[in-house]
């Protein structure tokens, strides 16, 4: 056995952007937002992600537990509603559940009724009826959350909708990033690739500003959206415009479907001007930390000999997902206010 | 708070009860042997670091301290006006086959001391759970029991009680009042 | 006979202005105009209408009624009870319907149910290809022996710059106008809204302004080239503004039209996903509804039309980018109108009536928005001071695809009078 003294209330990482000294009871209460769903980035304050993130470092130590279980959401239902196939989302937010103790249903396209002509809306109003508390909804309109959403008091989290936005994997990201900088703010994040079909880019780019954290935007100007520029970001063409104070290189995934659409000729040229490689890492004037919200495509984005280098990394992002999905799942549960504080 | 309000317990008051508790864990205990201090977030966890210090003085030896957060096993967590925010939990000792004393400040309904049973039992089996509080307000509605009390104060309930302590509030001292507009205490289970 | 007292009347057309009294013969046409009109005949319908304005009654020269196809979106019957709520008086229906309407039998089909249901005119715009397809010309000269009015292949564009030119060049014959619904389906593709900063927030595909400016762009040069009538219908954005306000300085047969939402709402609205708010071409950013509400105000813009488009509650509760485009505006149009661009000083009251009446009637040749001795007796008499709040539930209009449920807005259509009868008496119809 060993003997622990000092400090009486321990964080593991040193977190300078707190919003609240943990442990006391002032940190309670500022709820608003997570009253309902949990749908965009764009739609939080910077309080409803500091509260998220440090809700998520409690959570952190439940995964190395004898017994991954507490008993928060006994008795609720938790419904993934995948339009869209994914696994990792899908499980991760399975996981998050169960270790909340919480009954998870999963609903996929292909066994679902949705692709038989079933609208949205009936498939929400059915879930709705059989009792759903939280419904966790991907889909590939942006918007569609919105919709389930108007049909019920049950919570809505977005696992990603569309091009529109992903919050979960933009908090897990901000979370592994916290966890390791210490502070996001005043970080120069450059986020790389297909920015105008990315709901990962859009959820970063909201999450990253509201923290205080310079955003740069490298891309080939087919894939830069209209009036990028207004959402607080710097757009560049060229990576080496960027290499002098990048902390953080975020690359996103290309999709095949943007080559056979032209954005850019071809998958090589691509990687010539966009892809990331031991090489030209080392022109960045500071010790770059990669980040890719996966799967990478190797030899694209990121050569083989960097990506061999993020074993641990997408280990880390595997688990702060969980993490930070139990945090929402927890912050979102509470049903209707009104009830009694005490028992 | 509308309330006429009496300190019952200074902070020598409070210093000397923790000094008896300790003399009481060693002595039901026969040493100090295989024990660890468990403190409930908030004010138990500075209970659990003093009694450790007290210990120290007397036995020369260093009882190891964990801090367990319970509220995601309250009983009436999806019930609660605000969502509180969960602290940290972390048991640096292993759980099983250890004597654990629970530390904790007011013991009053008994279901914060259920949960934090519950909490401990998810991390194994310990040989056996102890629970030590400063102050003992009765109205039990489980079948609990401390096992070291600082002071027992019969209340009413429509009388709160409120430990401070130096480490969380910035000084020492247990406080008795009576709540005029409401029927129970303010975050006390 | 029916005698108006009283009305302060507003006649674009005519310059008619002031407190008159019009007197309305048994054949519904205006036999008279003037003060203190008196009639001796018994059963003389004597209406009041001092303190309200009249006007002529209204011209919508872009609806979509529906049928036949699509009965359950809206029919020709519901159609016109709209239009008659709202204060208008005559509509010109377009052909996207099932089958479309690029023969005769649609036509006359069409007329005939309008016919039946007396209520107002209703003027048909034929097909300009077959099918809408965009590949052959469908049968114009036949459709314009039953009567249409205009051609069009309202939804889309026809691509073909050479088919463009042939049905430009072949309606010379019939000196009927090309309604031309602007957009490059290459440069819209896929979008739903305009390209822009809400575009890029909420992660909607876009449409940029050009795919329709660069269309707008051609057929004006093929306007010049072929010597035609082309009619830019529910015209948007600023460049397509300037390239219409370059063709009517040369002198050439270019005429256009802008609907009341794209004066009045921007694509901000789409932010909240409501898919009340798409519709084609899309609600566009401040700059180009004040580039449109310019255009107004100097008159390079001859008519306001509703694009009134109604949907099934159905298709309309599903995501944003499975929705079909298209709001409703008839029972809306005029009271969003007044309240919008009259109350706020942009226009006069006369003004927003010339754009309403003889602006389009003109456009297509129509015998109508006129209040003349001998005119039909076509007239809407408006209260504008009225207020009320819109709520679509209520409409005649089977769409509810109205992006205005909730607003507030003043002026009142009090009676809709067409062929000399009284088709609508506030907003109920006869």
């Amino acid at each position: 056995m060993s003997a622990t003294t000092g400090e009486y209330i321990k964080t593991t990482p040193a977190i300078k952007d707190r919003s609240v000294e943990a442990g006391t009871e002032k940190s309670r209460g500022g709820d608003h937002i997570m009253d309902k769903d949990l749908i965009r980035i764009r739609t939080l304050d910077k309080e409803d992600i500091v509260r998220i993130l440090d809700q998520a470092e409690s959570f952190y130590e439940i995964l190395d537990r004898p017994i991954r279980k507490v008993p928060a959401l006994r008795g609720k239902i938790v419904v993934n509603l995948f339009f869209e196939p994914s696994t990792r989302t899908r499980t991760s937010f399975e996981l998050a559940a169960k270790t909340l103790s919480a009954d998870v249903v999963n609903i996929a396209t292909k066994v679902s009724s949705a692709v038989k002509g079933e609208s949205i809306k009936d498939t929400a109003l059915t879930l709705k009826s059989l009792g759903a508390n939280i419904i966790i909804v991907r889909h590939s309109h942006p918007g569609v959350p919105e919709l389930i959403s108007k049909q019920g008091d049950f919570k809505v989290i977005n696992a990603g909708d569309g091009w529109g936005e992903h919050p979960t994997q933009s908090l897990l990201d901000l979370f592994t990033i916290r966890r390791k900088m210490g502070s996001l703010k005043d970080l120069h994040v450059t986020i790389m690739g297909d920015i105008t079909h990315s709901r990962v880019a859009r959820s970063n780019i909201y999450a990253l500003t509201k923290m205080g954290a310079h955003v740069h935007i490298v891309a080939p100007p087919t894939l830069v959206p209209a009036c990028l520029e207004k959402l607080g970001v710097k757009v560049h063409y060229h990576i080496e415009e960027v290499m002098e104070y990048t902390d953080i290189l975020y690359l996103l995934r290309i999709q095949m479907e943007r080559l056979e659409q032209s954005f850019f000729p071809s998958l090589r040229e691509y990687a010539q001007f966009f892809g990331v490689n031991a090489k030209r890492l080392e022109q960045f004037s500071k010790e770059v930390m990669v980040m890719h919200p996966g799967p990478i495509n190797r030899g694209v984005e990121i050569s083989h000999d960097v990506a061999d280098g993020m074993d641990t990394y997408i280990e880390e992002q595997v688990r702060n997902g969980v993490v930070v999905r139990m945090a929402i799942l927890y912050l979102i549960s509470r049903e209707g206010a009104g009830r009694h504080d005490v028992a | 708070m509308a309330s006429n309000t009496v300190e019952i317990m200074d902070k020598d008051g409070i210093n000397r009860a923790l000094v008896r508790i300790a003399h009481e864990i060693l002595e039901k205990n026969k040493g100090a042997e295989n024990i660890g201090l468990v403190g409930l977030q908030t004010r138990g966890v500075p209970i659990a670091y003093r009694l450790q210090r007290i210990i120290r003085d007397i036995e020369g030896l260093e009882l190891p301290v964990g801090i367990l957060d319970i509220t995601l096993y309250r009983d009436d967590l999806m019930h609660l006006q605000h969502q509180p925010n969960v602290n940290v939990t972390e048991i640096p000792f292993r759980v099983e086959n250890s004597r654990i004393i629970i530390c904790d400040e007011v013991i009053y309904t008994g279901r914060t001391i259920r949960a934090a049973m519950d909490a401990l039992m998810d991390q194994g089996r310990p040989h056996m759970i102890q629970l030590a509080v400063l102050i003992d307000r009765g109205h039990r509605e489980l079948p609990i029991r401390a096992d070291y009390v600082g002071k027992n104060i019969p209340t009413s309930r429509l009388e709160w009680v409120n430990v401070q302590l130096k480490e969380v509030d910035g000084t020492d001292g247990v406080l008795l009042g009576r709540n005029l507009d409401r029927t129970s205490s303010e975050g006390t289970i | 006979m029916m005698l108006l007292k009283g009305g302060d009347i507003i006649d674009p057309s005519g310059g008619l202005s002031g407190v008159a009294d019009i007197l309305i013969n048994e054949e519904g046409f205006i036999e008279n105009i003037g003060q203190d009109i008196e009639t001796d005949e018994e059963d003389a319908l004597i209406i009041d209408v001092s303190g309200l304005k009249v006007m002529p009654g209204l011209v919508d020269m872009h609806v979509h009624l529906r049928e036949p196809g699509y009965e359950y979106k809206e029919n020709i019957d519901t159609g016109l009870k709209a239009a008659a709520a709202g204060g208008f008086t005559t509509i010109v229906c377009m052909p996207n319907t099932s089958p479309v309407v690029d023969t005769r039998s649609t036509v006359r089909f069409i007329k005939e149910r309008a016919g039946a249901a007396g209520l107002g005119n209703l003027y048909v715009a034929g097909a300009a290809s077959k099918g809408l397809e965009g590949r052959d010309m469908a049968e114009i000269g036949d459709m314009v022996a039953e009567g249409i009015v205009a051609v069009t292949d309202d939804g889309k564009s026809i691509a073909d710059a050479s088919l463009m030119r042939r049905v430009l060049e072949y309606i010379k014959m019939f000196d009927i106008p090309f309604m031309v619904h602007a957009e490059s389906p290459e440069l819209a593709g896929a979008g739903v809204m305009h390209e822009g900063l809400v575009a890029t927030t909420i992660g909607m595909p876009g449409i940029p302004a050009q795919a329709e400016s660069v269309i707008v762009a051609r057929d004006i040069e093929l306007a010049e080239l072929t010597g035609s009538r082309v009619h830019i219908t529910h015209l948007s954005t600023e460049s397509s503004l300037d390239y219409v306000r370059r063709a009517k300085a040369k002198g050439l047969k270019v005429t256009c039209d802008v609907t009341p939402h794209h004066l009045t709402m921007t694509d901000d609205a789409v932010m909240g996903f409501d898919t009340n708010t798409k519709v084609n071409p899309p609600l566009r950013p401040q700059r180009h509804v004040d580039a449109v509400i310019k255009g107004l105000q100097e008159g390079v813009i001859d008519a306001i039309a509703s694009d009134h488009a109604p949907h099934a509650v159905h298709e309309k509760e599903s995501s944003y980018i499975e929705a079909p485009f298209g709001m409703i505006g008839l029972e809306t149009s005029l009271a969003v109108l007044i309240t919008r661009l009259v109350r706020t000083g942009i226009l006069t009251l006369e003004q927003l009536v010339a754009k309403l009446t003889i602006g389009p009637a003109d456009v297509l040749g129509l015998d109508a928005g006129r209040l003349e001795v001998g005119a039909p007796a076509d007239i809407t008499v408006v209260d504008p001071d009225v207020m009320w709040t819109i709520d679509p539930n209520i409409f005649y209009s089977l769409g509810r695809n109205c992006p205005y449920a909730g607003w507030e807005v003043g002026g009142k259509v009090k009676y809709t009078i067409a062929g000399g009868k009284i088709i609508a008496k506030n907003g109920v119809v006869e």
